[in-house]
């Protein structure tokens, strides 16, 4: 499930990515850090596969629960690098303005 | 159990070959690139630095979860017992080296099809600036 989730949020951040009109949101790291982490938990799967064999694919609810619940959690903590990481860059001056207002 | 750890290590040494192509010569290049119609290595080291933090970050995010990695020394649960430590090598040795091997495999596949792409584009331009 977390690889699941992660796969999904990478696609998401791709497309947004692609979409996007300009560089100002830095998408582009949300992308590798979504795909970084997809690659190697895709490792890890294969991994277990070979360990489990069929059994791979037939987890215990609580396990979902839990890989559910950590997967959700992974994306949060991508998001919230991705915001900080913006929020220091501040391509578009947003914080500069901010901080220059209240000064 | 601290997987993670190899793809980190490459990180830390694509990072450091990152910085230490330096400003100067990442703009010759870059310049140089700009007239092939290429990506600047530069560039594409940083999309590898990334995927390998990005990946390492989250992925030791999920081993603190399980309770691998804690925040006190030896920091990794697996260095208190000799036989977990053995293991631990061997899945580092294992599925960290198949990690760190995979997403540069796949940065590879990248450069290849973004300098497609941008052979492509560059001889676009250049039959419309010809014409």
């Amino acid at each position: 499930m977390t690889l699941l989730i992660t796969v999904f949020a990478a696609v998401t951040a791709t497309i947004l990515w692609y979409n996007r009109k300009d560089d100002s949101m830095r998408l582009g790291t949300l992308c590798f850090l979504y795909w970084g982490a997809s690659i190697m938990w895709l490792v890890d799967a294969i991994f277990e596969y070979v360990e489990l064999q069929a059994e791979y694919f037939t987890p215990a609810l609580e396990d979902i629960i839990n890989d559910s619940f950590l997967g959700l959690s992974v994306v949060a903590l991508g998001l919230v690098i991705w915001l900080v990481r913006l929020l220091i860059a501040d391509p578009k001056g947003s914080v500069r303005r901010a901080l220059k207002k209240n000064a | 159990m601290a997987c993670f750890l190899v793809s980190a290590t490459e990180a830390v040494v694509v990072t450091a070959i990152e910085k230490g192509m330096g400003t100067k010569a990442a703009k010759d290049s870059e310049a140089a690139d700009d007239a092939a119609f290429k990506v600047p290595i530069r560039s594409k080291l940083k999309w590898l630095s990334s995927m390998l933090w990005g990946g390492s970050v989250l992925l030791a995010f999920e081993h603190v979860w399980h309770g691998e990695v804690v925040p006190w020394f030896p920091f990794l649960t697996a260095m208190n017992d000799p036989g977990d430590t053995s293991e631990m090598l061997h899945e580092m040795a294992t599925v960290g080296v198949a990690m760190a091997v995979l997403i540069t495999l796949v940065w590879v596949g990248m450069c290849l099809t973004a300098d497609a792409i941008a052979k492509r584009t560059g001889g676009k331009m250049q039959k419309n600036t010809k014409a």
